[in-house]
């Protein structure tokens, strides 16, 4: 029964991402330009001196980060479903804060998942190396890596009233991750503050994981990949437990307490 | 048998001076058509929101339907049903889809994506609920082309997929038409016949507050009176006897001499408190240019509530 209204929740979120068609344009165009622009520079710059192939590596990065980035600002649908009275229809349903909280990450999540096709495609026309059976792998990866963005999203949203103060905020917190979080540079060579830095970057561990499955058993693992995917998994567990929890708690005691 | 009992209650808000809800206890009983009648910022919308869980109180005990607010929270709102100020519907689903969406959170049917794949059961129901409010067909279409009207009817229809004990409703009809005022108090006073659903009210209206079992009056957080409209109405304002006549000295002078209380110049207001207007009448020999009798309306007793002391 909780099962259920959790996948209600999730169902609900993803079907009014799906039938925005202005959002699934923005999410598979902006990611695009994104890797296109910047990949493409970067790799004229770089390549060689690294040893492997950048635009991978860049790819692989982008989608963590989207899948992170964009299920994080999904849960600004908590501040705009408060401005348009819905909120107040999920908080008086006889289930528990954590899992209307989880429901709407998941929901997020999937529809985070829709762009990653757009990135794929893009980044194979620019000459990525794209292996479809070890994209498969990445299929669960990238979605745990939107339930930790998810998660990091309601705990940024937890005292956070409107949307504007949201989305201004979600640029402040996001923004400096796609740096100290390794979607453009390998983790392993940052310089030590950096380095240090990192590691309370949730997206880190996405992006780490990613790259540490799809280059398992290849020569560019030891040079792009910081720790192994188990490590990285478990790290994300955990701190998508920690975070739905405190999120969730904060969320509904301000909720609340007026 | 009390449904919902307020004990003590209190709401100090973290930015206020004042407590918006001021030590307030009552009781509803099962049935009841239960009216809370104030004006806008007496801690109407306040007292509700704590009775339906959505906001903390400052102190105080709370029992709905059975169940107590601080330990056992889920099952209160199991069991009851709101309809917000602020319609709380998913305008980009359709209304059949939130209706589906409500029902699957409050576990009375396991969620499909589909309503092609719900149980006939469901779809049994919504069809007879959307006639019954006269929706038809617009059940299958997207909440942001309805009228106000229709989302009100939404959302009780809504509401009452899970047959709750007690229906909250915070000013319902605030932006309806008097049609689809009338439609909808029809369709509730059906509703707590058949299912004998309690229902508690806060309202601004009086002709609503007027057909409730008992009314609430609150004011600055405050219970001010409590009663059935009629018991209210009367402890408040007395029902006047009007008369005048063309010799006014005369009939002043008669009115004294039988000991009647009066006001005013002329006309005169006589407090009728127990007398019997016809003796009052046959006792004046004084022509008479006017007679009236003028019972008071609840909007009366409550302005002067309001307004008064």
């Amino acid at each position: 029964m909780l099962a259920s209204a959790i996948l209600t929740i999730a169902y609900r979120d993803f079907m009014k991402f799906v039938r925005d068609r202005t959002r699934v344009m923005g999410s598979l165009i902006f990611p695009a330009v994104f890797i296109g622009v910047l990949g493409g520079s970067l790799q004229a710059g770089l390549s060689g001196s690294i040893g492997y192939s950048f635009i991978t590596f860049i790819f692989l990065g982008m989608l963590a980060q989207n899948m992170f980035s964009t299920a994080a600002q999904g849960l600004v649908s908590l501040a705009t479903e408060r401005d348009e009275n819905f909120t107040q229809e999920l908080f008086v349903a006889p289930i528990p804060r954590w899992s209307i909280v989880l429901g709407k990450i998941i929901g997020e999540s999937f529809a985070a998942f829709i762009q990653l096709f757009g990135i794929t495609l893009l980044a194979w026309l620019l000459g990525a190396e794209i292996f479809p059976d070890k994209l498969l792998l990445l299929v669960p990866a990238a979605l745990l890596v939107g339930l930790l963005g998810g998660a990091f999203g309601v705990l940024v949203m937890a005292n956070i009233r409107t949307q504007q103060a949201a989305s201004q905020l979600f640029t402040f917190v996001l923004f400096p991750q796609f740096f100290i979080g390794g979607v453009f540079t390998p983790l392993k060579s940052l310089p030590p503050v950096l380095d240090a830095l990192s590691h309370l970057a949730p997206m880190r561990y996405g992006v780490d994981l990613m790259r540490g499955i799809y280059y398992a058993g290849t020569p560019s693992y030891e040079p792009a990949v910081a720790y192994s995917p188990l490590v990285n998994v478990a790290v994300i567990v955990f701190m998508f437990t920690v975070m739905l929890g405190l999120g969730s708690y904060l969320f509904a005691r301000n909720e609340r307490n007026r | 048998m009390a449904i919902i009992e307020v004990n003590n209650l209190v709401k100090h808000y973290k930015k206020s001076d004042t407590n918006a809800v001021d030590n307030i206890s009552f009781k509803v009983k099962k049935g009841e058509l239960f009216a809370f009648l104030g004006p806008n910022g007496a801690g109407k919308t306040t007292t509700i929101s704590i009775l339906t869980t959505t906001l903390n109180k400052t102190s105080g005990t709370v029992r709905v339907a059975g169940h107590d607010l601080d330990n056992d929270e889920k099952e209160v709102r199991r069991n009851i049903g709101i309809i917000f100020q602020n319609p709380s519907l998913d305008k980009n689903l359709s209304g059949e889809e939130n209706i589906r969406f409500h029902a699957s959170l409050y576990g009375v049917y396991p969620f499909r994506p589909s309503y092609r794949m719900m149980p006939q059961s469901y779809k049994d129901k919504v069809g007879a609920l959307a006639d019954v409010m006269d929706l038809g067909e617009a059940i299958y279409k997207p909440v942001r082309d309805y009228s106000g009207g229709m989302k009100r009817k939404l959302e009780i229809v809504r509401s009452l997929i899970h047959e709750p004990d007690v229906l909250f409703l915070d000013e319902p009809t605030t932006g309806l038409d008097p049609l689809s005022r009338r439609n909808l108090w029809d369709y509730l006073n059906k509703v707590r016949q058949d299912q004998g659903t309690t229902v508690f009210l806060t309202t601004h209206y009086l002709d609503e507050a007027e057909n409730a079992d008992r009314v609430c009056i609150i004011n600055g957080g405050k219970i001010v009176k409590l009663g059935t409209p009629d018991a209210i109405k009367q402890e408040l304002l007395h029902e006047y006897l009007v008369l005048d006549a063309k010799d006014r000295t005369a009939l002043r002078r008669e009115l004294d001499s039988a000991k009647l209380e009066y006001e005013g110049e002329g006309p005169m207001r006589i407090l009728v408190n127990g007398h019997n207007i016809q003796n009052i009448i046959k006792g004046i020999k004084t022509p008479l240019t006017a007679v009236r009798t003028h019972a008071p309306t609840l909007e009366e007793a409550y302005l002067s509530i309001v307004e008064g002391d």
